[in-house]
This record gives C-alpha cells, sequence and structure tokens, in this order.
C-alpha cells in the first residue's frame, strides 16, 4: 500500500533530509512538502495525506499546535513531532495527542520503526 | 563590503547553519530545563552576515539596561564565540531556579558568578557539542567566562583584528516559563572562520541531502 506523508519543516535542508530517508524506505510513497503550518494545513486540504512528519520549531506557530490541528482534521492520520527539543513538557504533549516523538537529526532507524507503526495503525483503522 | 558578499552564504548554506544551530540551542534548552525545573521556549533563529558595529546595535537593543554574558570561546575547523545573553535584572532570578527557591538573597549573590558560569558551561557546551557531533567535526571549548556590560562590549572580546569588522551572527531568542527569566544565545564568528565554515557545511550539506530524491511530488 502506498501512502501520502506530509513534511512540514521551515529549513528546506530539514525537508531534503526527511525525503531522502523516506525515499529510502518507501520508494513508492508520496512526498508533500510545506515549510510552515499554515501552507501545511493548505497542501493537506488541496492533497489530503496518509501520514504527517511535522517539525517542531517554526516560525509562527510550533509543530504541536499543527499536530492538533491536522489531528481534529483528521484524526486517524498518524503523527510524528521531529525535534532535537527534547524537553518533557513536549514530549509529554506529543505523547498526550498521541503523536510519536523523533529525535532530530532524523535517523533512518527511527524514521523506519515510526512508519512501520504509521502502517500498522492505518490498516487497523480501514 | 566586496569580501562581505563574496563570503554572503548562500540559501541552502544559511538554511544549513540555521538548521544547526536550530538543533544544538534545542538539544541545550533541555539542559536548561532540567537545571531551572520550567520549560524552556526558543525562538527560530536568525543568523545574518553583518557588520560589527550592527551586531552591536542588535545585542543593544534588546535590552534596556544592562547585560550579563556568559562567554565561550570554541575553536576547531572554525571557530568563534558562543554567548548566553540576558539583562542583568534577571540575573538573580536565574541564579534563584538554578539554585533553588529557599536560599536567602544574600546566600543567591554569593553563588551567582559560579551559577551563571556553571550554567553558561552547561548550555553553551551542549549546544556546542551538539552541533560539532552533527558537523562530525571537534571543537575546543574554552572555560565559561561571565562578563557584565552592553552589547558592543561583548563582540569586542574576541581578540579579532578590528579591520576584521564583518561578522556572522547567529541569536535565538529564549524565555523560561512562568519564571521572570528572557535572553538569548548569540553566536559570531569572523570572516576567516566563516570560509573555512562554508567547506564543513558543504559536507554537512552533502551527508544529509545526497542525491536529491528523483520525484518532485508536491513541492512549495
Amino acid at each position: 500500500m502506498s501512502y501520502k506523508v506530509l513534511i512540514v519543516d521551515d529549513s528546506k535542508l530539514a525537508r531534503m533530509a526527511i525525503a531522502k530517508i523516506l525515499a529510502a524506505l518507501r520508494p513508492d510513497w508520496t512526498r508533500i512538502e510545506a515549510a510552515n503550518p499554515e501552507e501545511a494545513v493548505a497542501r493537506f486540504e488541496e492533497n489530503g495525506a496518509d501520514i504527517a512528519l511535522l517539525d517542531f520549531n517554526m516560525p509562527g506557530r510550533d509543530g504541536l499546535a499543527l499536530a492538533l490541528e491536522l489531528h481534529d482534521l483528521k484524526p486517524e492520520m498518524p503523527l510524528a513531532l521531529i525535534s532535537a527539543n527534547t524537553q518533557r513538557e513536549i514530549m509529554t504533549r506529543t505523547r498526550q495527542i498521541g503523536a510519536a516523538f523523533l529525535p532530530k537529526p532524523l535517523s533512518q532507524e527511527c524514521l523506519a520503526e515510526f512508519l512501520s507503526s504509521a502502517e500498522q495503525q492505518l490498516r487497523t483503522s480501514v | 563590503m566586496a569580501l562581505a558578499a563574496a563570503l554572503e552564504l548562500d540559501e541552502i548554506e544559511r538554511d544549513a547553519l540555521t538548521e544547526l544551530a536550530n538543533i544544538g540551542v534545542s538539544r541545550a534548552a533541555g539542559n536548561l530545563r532540567d537545571m531551572v525545573g520550567h520549560q524552556v521556549l526558543l525562538s527560530v533563529p536568525a543568523v545574518a552576515v553583518m557588520t560589527r558595529d550592527h551586531a552591536a546595535t542588535l545585542l543593544a537593543e534588546r535590552a534596556s539596561g544592562g547585560l550579563v554574558a556568559v562567554h565561550q570561546a570554541f575553536a576547531g575547523d572554525f571557530s568563534g564565540r558562543v554567548l548566553l545573553i540576558f539583562p542583568e535584572s534577571n540575573s538573580l532570578e536565574l541564579v534563584r531556579a538554578v539554585a533553588g527557591g529557599d536560599l536567602p538573597l544574600e546566600d543567591i549573590v554569593d553563588l551567582e558568578q559560579e551559577a551563571l558560569a556553571e550554567t553558561g558551561n552547561i548550555v553553551l557546551n551542549g549546544c556546542l557539542a551538539t552541533i560539532a557531533n552533527v558537523l562530525q567535526r571537534t571543537l575546543k571549548v574554552s572555560l565559561p567566562e561571565v562578563i557584565r556590560g552592553s552589547g558592543p562590549d561583548f563582540l569586542e572580546l574576541a581578540g579579532a583584528s578590528e579591520e576584521e569588522d564583518v561578522v556572522l551572527f547567529l541569536y535565538i531568542n529564549f524565555s523560561v516559563n512562568e519564571r521572570d527569566i528572557r535572553g538569548y544565545i548569540a553566536m559570531l564568528m569572523d570572516l576567516s572562520s566563516l570560509k573555512s565554515m562554508r567547506k564543513v557545511l558543504q559536507d554537512f550539506i552533502e551527508r544529509t541531502i545526497g542525491q536529491i530524491p528523483p520525484v518532485a511530488d508536491v513541492v512549495p
């Protein structure tokens, strides 16, 4: 099953890094990129998405606020926050909204583990 | 300014440097959070090549009274300084947050210098160590030094010659939740370091993105 992944990060390099790992792990999946939360919501509304990978520290709203909005729009969508900011408040809030926390810089192992659990989640939610 | 123009970072280099700073400071914020017991909020980093005067003006603009900074120099493939800066009026509040709330004021004052140096050491080392690890380079970091004054005073510490008037200036605002503590982390590099930094950044960019994935999909 091929899925559409929404990648949101204000850093183009970070988006490219995520895209590179994602392409290595799931070459036939579709990537949708956005540089900020507003653009992310617009892209999501235009194209839809099955899974979202979100940076935390972005101008304007942070990745957690975006995760909440996406969760409201599509509650069954697996979400992951990608950040080097491992403060417990952020990790706790991430868990509370049912999202995964992946440390930055992102490793292939971490993303692979998240994608497998996301696939599992999507299969069971159908 | 021709030299500065030639050394102006391109879009992806600037992006890489901003992202590196973001990763470094985000990790360091975790250290500071553990020390003060409250969440530390961060801004998105700003990076620019500018004159030393302009950088000093930016520093001075951000606080009306005097400033305190913990300063550390770093050296390796590229060299520079990092500073943890906050208004002098926040200094005791920070020490109180780090040392615990029940100490009498006189003890807090006694502890101030040492607590500031140690806080700066943990935060700035956390930031630099993360950046060095991501870049796969070794950076030597000096002992922390607490300095007081205004923006321009901090920028004159360098030992860089007067004619090296253009610097790479990077800063991030931070504040501590539920405490009256705010400040910023600044990093400064002179031109010669910026040249070597570009090489290191290029390696990092290549390692990070390698071959750009062939299918464009939907991109901004």
